[in-house]
């Protein structure tokens, strides 16, 4: 199992070497991955339908327990076989899509790597594990969104949609995370029997608005939705994959395995009720009004998805079994009608609806996938859809005192997708052939056999329910609301409400499709308000933070020294204060201190006067030699306190220091008077209240009583042990000898450094 | 026990620096030397981990003068990770620098200064004084500084000298906190001072001179407010230099900070609050910096910031969790960021250019290149199973434990950004069509070097990316590995004991 769900990355990992190997010519034997996958998965169909759940656990990091934790009941196979299934026809469908384009390995090492992560999606029963998967779509997302990365739309596309969808994927993150905090449980499949504690916790609401937002940004949910119309700048078998049948779909596949855990709790239905419906209503009326062929069909896959969640909040078991079926058929009509999108794209070379007409004529099993797809979207009987769109109905009227609304929403949105249908699956085949397409002709079978296939599948399903409700929807129905459930699905219902409804649908939207003409004057009054959807929203947001990035971090980061030190001075300082003033008990015990002598008084005003002289004189020179006087000074006051040793140090350095300024500033340009007075009283005052704060702290430490058990131990043992006389020179060259010896090392680098200042300077010819 | 080998990281880099030292003129000779001396040092550096990690903590007394009178050297098993590490990403940039140092700056002392960096580098992790650590920090500024300068190029002495500037302004906060914290307990060895500080009645005082050290790391590992002269200095010198000062020096800070802040002062209320926010700003404005700067150096410059961010969170949450959280990052930034700097090295060398908006056509050219550097990138995002996400994951959990969820909130808008600004940079440098750039007379093109200096460039990349990639499958033992620090560190019973013997 762990085989199979990796195969895909491995596939990736070789894929150059692989399509080297096939020399280009068979491409379409890479299809055999996903098919293998395919036979392996249907064969568990069996088991899992006697309402088995398979389990598969691999140790890889058990601290955190994480490991590679998959499973496999109703839900998780009903999505594998779609992933592996579709997944087979589009990887035969590209062989012939993208026949002998430059990097064609590139696009199935992705498009394999993808197969493997939404795998490792619906199959995880780990939270984390789940995440991990889940961001993993996302970059595959990204780089087949980019694919064509020669075009800048494709470019923003593949940045929009990875922004949005790992945007959501850091809240999902967060959420699993707090999931896992509360429960400390990670296994998905053991959280169904926490979920009264779960509803109970103070962080429940945090919980389900994470997972929302990661949900909802995958599935494109209102207002999240905008990224999936810009990722139709894919190639279509991507489009046709991930953004219709299989990746957008991870979100809904993500509300159905947590609604045993999460579900059944007011915010989670109402919400879900709510984001749904507008979803669904939303994209259904963008949907009627588009041009572009895709763009009617990622509007009318954004109103589908809408229509999950919806179902999925509605939460009661029909419902939940409308949800099921209703993935089923969407994913078959949709990926067919995709598929003949780009069959027409590849062959006429455009895609707008209002050029096209007649291709029966040229390519008629294309048209044939294209009704049949169409009649499955629109709910007509036999179809599969049909099955789908009357539990859809069942479930809404069933809703207590919200049904007719519930129904009204469902209706309407019905009725437009059933025209984008029509507009996509019909209207290029029927009518006049315009001359400049007359030359066309059929594509190879490798293009045309796949999506004829899924097309079949959708009326097949729907003449034979039995083929899929026993075997496959009702075990997700049971993984969904931890029941045996007891239903049939039928073709044939008798003379209800439910088929009235139907049969209204189906003929207003029939009706719908002759009267409007899509054109660029419809097209244009429904992007009139383009300006205040959430697309541009989002995209003035984008432009304000950018606005308040540039703002803060130029105001920050300024170019000028001296703003960097008074801003971290001013830090440091506010934080020295506030901690002074507000914990220590400030005094000064004057009587411990020694009385200040006549000497001390007056190095100090030496002191003081030679930095006032320092910051306010105009020559250079002055400046260093009263900052010498201030050096000078010090070695005073360490000879006052019987410290000859430092003061000669001190003595010599200042020497030294002087000397090298001065034959520096030599040759140094006139001094520049940079700052006026207003900034030195500034600086000058922030340095006073440094001092003083240094100046408090020194004196309060004075206070405390210190242990000198150290400076004892030196001061005894300096000739006993270290047979020196002279206690800081003991200190110095043996009991911290290896201070000594590293500053000694300071020095020799300070001194490599100064010889190639002097030395090296880079010619600017020479290379780099 | 004694176990004077374990200063023998030091010792190495030490002695290879002067023996590079006398091969001053020899450019090949040199090259070869440093890469063989990393080599071996970063096999001392395994066999000292495996040590520690069996036996436990390992500490020596300088001139055999017992603690707490003499300076100590104590192994934890922080500091060998942190050495390991360090010697992971010098061989790096060892090798990286044969193909990427030009001959001049070799013949001026290049790779002698490098091995002392790293020898300072070492030093602080090892030392179990403080004073001693503040002579380590020296040597890191006064080799760092004379690597920034090396070449004397205009760019470079402007950067250097708000480098230096403002690294001193640490080291002499850094140094008036060791005095003031001298003048309250008589001591400087760490595990005594860990002690002495507990006892100490006024602990108003206590806390002032914790800030006095929180200012002074602070600015070392660049944190908000405090964090001026990492964008000031990163991109202005060669790519070698950049990457071993992205990997490294910032990280000594953090080191420093956990290090402090564990074992001498345990921060109270105030304290966590404090460096919680500056761990959100930090983050902030981290990111929000990194989003618009066009120099791609620039742009790995300010996510150092924001990912410095990340593991002062960690500190700020202060428990156990969120401080292997902090570990983790610390183990993946190291290698990623340096890894970075050299990706960031190699365009240049390949197109002439560090800007992004310049850049382009990199995937078509090099396509076997670019899904090399995507390694990094995409690590540096925590794309799991990448190294970056392992220490996330721990740092939202911690941020749950302690119930800071603003901290949480700031740490996925980090993470969103990272996503966003690293997504944005593969768009453009390496999807974009590529304009012809006008050929550079300065610039030593990549194609002109010869085929051994490409290969160093590469393999270098390679390493860390294969490292990288390690540590992200191979979560689990660097998870053992940081959460035995961080119990460590949170319980420094251990530490004082093996410094001082039993109490």
């Amino acid at each position: 199992m762990l085989i199979a769900i990796l195969a895909g990355f491995l596939l990736a990992l070789f894929m150059p070497n692989v399509i080297r190997g096939l020399k280009g010519k068979s491409s379409i034997g890479i299809a055999l991955l996903p098919f293998s996958l395919f036979s392996y998965f249907i064969s568990f169909l069996p088991r899992i339908s006697s309402g088995e759940t398979l389990h598969f656990n691999w140790s890889w990091v058990p601290s955190l327990g994480v490991g590679l934790d998959f499973y496999l009941d109703g839900l998780s196979l009903l999505f594998t076989l779609l992933i592996t299934g579709i997944g087979t026809l589009v990887f035969v469908y590209t062989s012939s899509y993208l026949k002998g384009h430059q990097y064609l390995d590139r696009f199935y090492a992705y498009l394999s790597m993808f197969m493997a992560s939404m795998l490792g999606v619906v199959m995880a029963d780990n939270i984390i594990t789940l995440f991990i998967f889940w961001e993993l779509t996302s970059i595959s997302s990204f780089f087949l969104i980019g694919f064509n990365n020669d075009s800048e739309p494709s470019r923003k596309s593949a940045l929009t949609a990875l922004g949005v969808t790992g945007f959501g994927g850091l809240f999902l993150l967060a959420g699993m995370v707090t999931l896992g905090y509360i429960t400390d449980e990670f296994q998905i499949s053991s959280l169904a029997a926490m979920s009264g504690e779960i509803h109970g916790h103070d962080l429940y609401p945090w919980v389900i608005g994470l997972v929302f937002i990661g949900a909802f940004t995958k599935s494109a949910q209102f207002p999240f939705h905008f990224w999936l119309p810009g990722a139709m700048k894919a190639p279509t078998p991507v489009s046709t994959y991930l953004h219709s049948a299989t990746m957008v779909k991870a979100g809904i596949y993500l509300l159905a395995r947590f609604t045993p855990i999460l579900g059944n709790h007011v915010m989670w239905n109402t919400t879900l009720i709510i984001v749904g419906s507008i979803t669904m209503l939303y994209a259904a009326l963008h949907a009627i009004f588009r041009l572009d062929l895709k763009g009617i069909l990622a509007y009318s896959t954004i109103s589908a998805l809408g229509i999950l969640t919806f179902l999925i909040g509605l939460g009661t078991e029909e419902a939940l079994t409308a949800a099921a079926v209703f993935i089923l058929v969407h994913a078959l009509y949709k990926a067919t009608l995709f598929l003949i999108t780009g069959i027409i794209d590849h062959e006429t070379g455009t895609r707008d609806v209002s050029q096209l007409g007649g291709l029966n004529k040229i390519m008629l099993p294309v048209g044939i996938a294209g009704l049949l797809a169409a009649v499955s979207n629109a709910g007509i009987p036999p179809s599969f859809g049909f099955v789908g769109k009357d539990l859809i109905y069942e479930a809404t009227l069933h809703f207590g005192d919200l049904a007719w609304v519930l129904t009204g929403a469902a209706i309407v949105t019905n009725v437009a997708l059933l025209f984008a249908g029509f507009l996509a699956g019909i209207k290029p085949f029927v009518g006049k052939l315009p001359e400049k397409f007359s030359k066309l002709h059929l594509p190879g079978p490798a293009m045309w056999v796949p999506p004829l296939i899924l097309a079949v599948l959708g009326i097949l399903f729907g003449l034979i329910p039995p083929l899929v409700d026993g075997p496959l929807i009702k075990p997700i129905v049971a993984a969904l609301t931890l029941q045996d459930p007891d239903f049939y699905l039928h073709l044939w219902h008798g003379f209800n409400v439910i088929l009235a409804l139907s049969v209204a649908t189906i003929a207003t939207g029939i009706a719908l499709y002759f009267i409007i003409k899509p054109s660029e004057a419809l097209l244009g009054k429904a992007t009139r308000f383009e300006s205040i959807s959430p697309h541009s929203m989002v995209k003035g947001l984008g432009r304000g933070f950018t606005w308040f990035s540039a703002k803060w971090t130029n105001f920050l980061q300024n170019g000028y020294l001296r703003y960097y030190l008074i801003t971290i001075l001013s830090f440091l300082t506010f934080l020295l204060a506030y901690r002074l003033f507000l914990g220590v008990e400030i005094y000064v015990d004057t009587s411990v201190l020694s009385e200040i002598t006549i000497y001390e008084a007056i190095i100090v005003l030496i002191m003081a006067s030679a930095i006032f002289f320092t910051v306010f004189t105009k020559s250079r020179l002055a400046a260093v030699a009263s900052m010498g006087v201030v050096g000078y000074s010090f070695c005073l006051i360490f000879l006052f306190y019987s410290a000859p040793d430092l003061a000669m140090t001190q003595f010599s350095i200042d020497t030294l220091t002087v000397i090298l300024f001065v034959l520096v500033i030599y040759n140094l340009p006139k001094y520049l008077k940079l700052s006026d007075n207003r900034d030195r009283i500034r600086d000058g005052l922030l340095s006073l209240i440094f001092g003083a704060m240094i100046s408090i702290l020194t004196l309060e430490v004075l206070n405390e009583s210190v242990q000198k058990d150290i400076s004892t131990y030196y001061a005894e043992n300096a000739y006993l042990l270290g047979k020196g006389k002279n206690v800081v020179n003991v200190i110095l060259v043996d009991f911290r000898g290896f201070d000594t010896m590293v500053e000694i090392t300071v020095l020799a680098i300070a001194a490599l450094g100064v010889f190639s200042l002097l030395k090296l300077r880079l010619k600017s010819i020479e290379k780099e | 026990m004694s176990n004077p080998y374990i200063v023998l990281p030091i010792i190495f880099q030490l002695f290879l620096a002067i023996l590079l030292m006398f091969c001053w003129t020899q450019k090949n000779l040199q090259k070869l030397v440093s890469t063989v001396g990393s080599l071996i040092a970063v096999a001392i550096a395994v066999i000292m981990f495996a040590q520690v990690w069996k036996s436990g903590t390992l500490v020596t007394q300088a001139g055999n003068w017992g603690a707490p009178f003499g300076i100590t050297f104590v192994a934890d098993t922080f500091s060998v990770l942190m050495v390991l590490l360090t010697t992971l990403s010098g061989l790096a940039v060892s090798v990286f620098s044969v193909g990427a140092v030009r001959n001049a700056r070799v013949k001026f002392g290049y790779f002698p200064i490098l091995h002392f960096l790293i020898m300072g580098l070492c030093g602080a992790f090892l030392a179990g004084d403080i004073f001693n650590l503040y002579v380590w920090f020296e040597i890191i500024i006064i080799s760092s500084f004379v690597l920034i300068t090396i070449g004397g190029e205009k760019a470079q002495l402007e950067g250097s000298i708000k480098y230096v500037t403002m690294n001193l302004l640490a080291s002499v906060v850094f140094l008036t906190a060791i005095a003031v914290l001298y003048g309250l307990t008589g001591s400087l060895n760490m595990a005594d001072l860990s002690l002495k500080v507990a006892e100490i009645e006024n602990r108003g005082l206590v806390n002032v001179t914790a800030i006095l050290f929180l200012v002074g790391f602070g600015i070392k590992s660049a944190v908000f407010p405090l964090y001026f002269w990492l964008p000031a200095s990163y991109h202005t010198p060669p790519p070698a230099i950049s990457a071993i000062f992205g990997g490294l020096l910032t990280k000594v800070g953090i080191y420093a900070l956990l290090r402090v802040f564990t074992l001498i002062f345990i921060p109270d209320a105030f304290m966590i609050t404090l460096i919680s926010i500056m761990a959100a700003l930090t983050i902030l404005s981290g990111g929000i910096g990194a989003m618009i700067q066009n120099n791609i150096r620039k742009i790995f410059s300010y996510l150092i910031i924001c990912h410095i961010g990340f593991m002062l969170a960690g500190l700020g949450m202060y428990t156990e969790l969120a401080i292997l959280g902090t570990v983790f990052y610390l183990v993946h930034d190291i290698i990623v960021k340096t890894n970075l700097f050299m990706v960031s090295g190699l365009i240049f060398k390949i197109k002439g250019t560090y800007s992004l908006r310049l850049l382009g056509g990199f995937y078509k050219d090099y396509p076997k290149l670019s899904l090399l550097m995507a390694i990094p990138l995409f690590s540096l995002v925590g794309i799991p199973p990448l190294s970056g996400f392992w220490a996330k994951f721990y740092l939202i959990r911690g941020g749950l434990e302690v119930d800071n969820l603003v901290l949480v909130g700031f740490i996925i808008l980090g993470s969103f950004l990272t996503l966003f600004i690293i997504a944005r940079f593969w768009s453009e440098a390496f999807w974009k069509t590529g304009e012809e750039l006008p050929k550079k007379l300065k610039v030593k093109y990549y194609h002109e070097l010869k085929p051994l200096k490409q290969k160093a460039m590469v393999v270098s990349i390679l390493f860390l990316a294969f490292i990288s990639l390690g540590i992200g499958l191979g979560a689990e033992y660097v998870i053992q590995v940081a959460s035995r620090v961080a119990e460590e560190l949170m319980n420094p019973q251990s530490y004082i004991e093996a410094v001082l013997g039993k109490l």
